[in-house]
């Protein structure tokens, strides 16, 4: 959780120094979910993830260097600068990409856990999207045919509130996402998502059901972004301020620092020097990123076709 | 010569997934009604009965989902193989096919394939009305990352099927529901016909036509009528449309000196447009009349017969265009 957001706070600073091009969704906040998940995964399992895809990306183990770079659009990224924040792809990891059109990932996990299920090898795929998928065809039918095939897939929606400015109420009359789980006949759970031992404990049971044979799951973590949706978006415009401080007090890191400690598990002098780790090694990866050349514009027709 | 039989069009296109599903078993195929019933056009005959409900698996209504699936799986190491069964029905799916299938490659600098067959049947079969009739070629055409395939005979729709299924790319695989059921020779040993290489399917000296799927027969037998007349019209059949083998056309149009263009789409904005740049600006000198095209008019496909007819290029209308274009 320390490296995701330490990662994203260095990337909103670069970002904000004029540096970086494009434009970028930030994780903070939301990291319990992608690191209760993720601990449960192993390089050759899959995640697809969305928008605000950095702390997935890096919980699926992209390498730290190689994201910044491709954030920043350079020729050392992972795919080479030609992603960007919003197509970041490692199948080292099993990373099928960060993506630029919400809900696209559902139906693509349900993919990659068909392969797996053809090939009987016991990997599992695990879908992030936001409240804003929940509402789109691909949320439906990725997910009814995963039903149907019985495949090891996870669905692990974050529902943030907010769909860009839009509240969820706003656009929905059942705002319970853990509820629709049963419109496909598969168990459906509604956790806090900013409590990572929940998630981990919950993810943990869905993908052995997964791993099991038993087929998906849908799960509904409550979390929220203290940020803008993008940034450059003060994000104040339409959320009570109110809201915005109370869940600031649920940061899933401080309360998981705090309920180690107290539970004696841990100093507070060894979370500050797991912090000062993970600033090393971001501060690397900046340094990285920063030095890395410009791209070829020769290389602009390459790829395109396999 | 090969050996050869002579077998429909759809069975020739059974024959290659059947072939290949047996030499490769990351291949599987999806679609609606592909299963146990074979598929509307029974373009899937046989292909459950061999090899399961694991992979050759009934789909809901779900285009979205099922290319979504296609592209998953594909990344993930399956060769899947979508059937959209009617080609109108793609709509449903083109956020897939575009933002994702023909996309993922590039963006992710080379590191992910989308070997992705998919396929659907297009055309008019007589009054199949606008949402059973629509030709939508074009449109894949233009988005880079995608191969546009459009087999017009039974020996190309197994030998380019074949093609498409190794392929380590999205492939898009549009057949004519007009002729699933017509019967052409077709070779008994294992072949596969490249990407990007025409067929010159009718050696003539006069007038030169280009035409994709149903419209080569068309051509063809226009062809054979203006043989009569004395007017010798080479056909040329792309059979993919990306990528696209300008230089047989362009041979072609340098012997030849005219060129029409058959297009069973609205004509406006479509391939045949792109066929007509390309000769206008590599083949100028050798033209002796300026291109023309036939293509379908820019409306709706009408369910109305005499409407219909009224629609879309037809062999009289090859005829006359073809003299017309000689007489200038
Ligand atoms: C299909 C599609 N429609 C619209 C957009 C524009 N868009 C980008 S992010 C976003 C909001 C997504 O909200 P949510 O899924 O809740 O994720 P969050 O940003 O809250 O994490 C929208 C509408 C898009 N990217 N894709
Ligand atoms: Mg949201």
């Amino acid at each position: 959780m320390q490296r995701m957001r330490q990662f994203e706070l260095r990337i909103q600073q670069t970002y904000r120094s004029g540096v970086m091009p494009g434009f970028i969704h930030l994780y903070v906040g939301e990291e319990a979910v992608a690191a209760g998940v993720c601990a449960h995964l192993s390089r050759e399992d899959y995640v697809t993830s969305t928008h605000r895809g950095h702390g997935h990306a890096l919980a699926k183990g992209v390498p730290v260097k190689e994201a910044f770079a491709e954030i920043w659009g350079k020729p050392t990224g992972v795919n080479g600068g030609r992603g960007g924040s919003m197509h970041i792809y490692d199948p080292s990891c099993g990373f099928l990409g960060t993506n630029g059109i919400v809900a696209a990932g559902i139906p693509i996990a349900s993919g990659a856990a068909m392969a797996a299920s053809l090939r009987g090898d016991g990997h599992v795929a695990v879908s992030f999207f936001g409240d804003g998928a929940v509402n789109n065809c691909a949320f439906h039918e990725g997910i009814n045919l995963a039903a149907a095939l019985m495949l090891p897939v996870v669905f692990v929606c974050e529902n943030n509130l907010y769909a860009t400015e839009t509240p969820f109420h706003r656009v929905t009359r059942n705002t319970n996402v853990a509820s629709r789980a049963a419109a496909y006949g598969i168990p459906g759970i509604g956790i806090d998502g900013n409590d990572v031992l929940e998630v981990h404990r919950v993810a943990g049971e869905a993908i052995a059901r997964a791993r099991a044979g038993e087929g998906p799951t849908l799960i509904e973590c409550a979390t929220y972004r203290p940020l803008g949706h993008f940034e450059g978006d003060p994000g104040t415009g339409y959320r009570p301020k109110e809201e915005i401080a109370e869940w600031k007090l649920r940061d899933p890191i401080d309360r998981l620092a705090l309920a180690a400690m107290q539970a004696g598990l841990v100093a507070e002098a060894e979370l500050r020097d797991i912090e000062r780790q993970v600033e090393r090694e971001i501060e690397e990866a900046y340094e990285f990123a920063r030095l890395s050349p410009e791209a070829d514009a020769a290389t602009v027709t390459d790829f395109v076709y396999a | 010569m090969p050996e050869e039989r002579n077998i429909q069009y759809v069975e020739a296109s059974v024959e290659a997934l059947q072939e290949e599903m047996r030499r490769d078993s990351s291949i599987f195929y999806i679609g609606q009604g592909i299963g146990q019933r074979g598929g509307n056009f029974k373009q899937s005959k046989g292909l459950w009965e061999e090899f399961g409900d694991r992979r050759v698996r009934d789909m809901p209504i779900s285009e979205l989902g099922q290319v979504g699936m296609g592209v998953g799986a594909a990344m993930a190491g399956a060769r899947p193989v979508v059937d959209i069964v009617f080609l109108d029905m793609i709509m449903e799916a083109m956020g897939q096919i575009v933002e994702q299938a023909a996309t993922i490659h590039y963006t992710s600098n080379g590191k992910f394939k989308v070997p992705l067959v998919v396929r659907a049947a297009m055309g008019s079969a007589r009054c199949t009305g606008p949402h059973h009739s629509r030709c939508f070629y074009s449109w894949f055409a233009h988005i880079p990352g995608l191969k546009v395939v459009l087999p017009s005979s039974a020996a190309d729709v197994k030998g380019l099927m074949k093609t498409a299924i190794r392929d380590d790319g999205p492939v898009i695989f549009i057949e004519h529901k007009f002729f699933y059921n017509k019967k052409g020779p077709v070779p008994t040993g294992e072949y596969a016909i490249p990407f990007g290489v025409a067929n010159v399917c009718r050696k003539g000296k006069d007038v030169t036509i280009l035409a994709m799927s149903l419209m080569v027969w068309h051509a063809l037998e226009a062809a054979e009528r203006l043989q009569k007349e004395g007017i010798s019209v080479e056909v040329i059949d792309p059979r993919t449309i990306v990528p696209f083998d300008e230089q047989t056309l362009l041979e072609s149009v340098r012997k030849t000196g005219r060129l029409l263009i058959v297009d069973e789409a609205q004509q406006f904005c479509g391939f045949s447009a792109e066929a007509a740049a390309v000769v206008s600006s590599k083949a100028f000198d050798s033209l002796d009349a300026p291109v023309s095209r036939l293509g379908a008019l820019h409306t709706p496909h009408p369910f109305n017969p005499v409407l219909e007819a009224a629609m879309l290029p037809s062999v009289d209308g090859i005829v006359a265009e073809v003299r017309r274009l000689v007489a200038s």
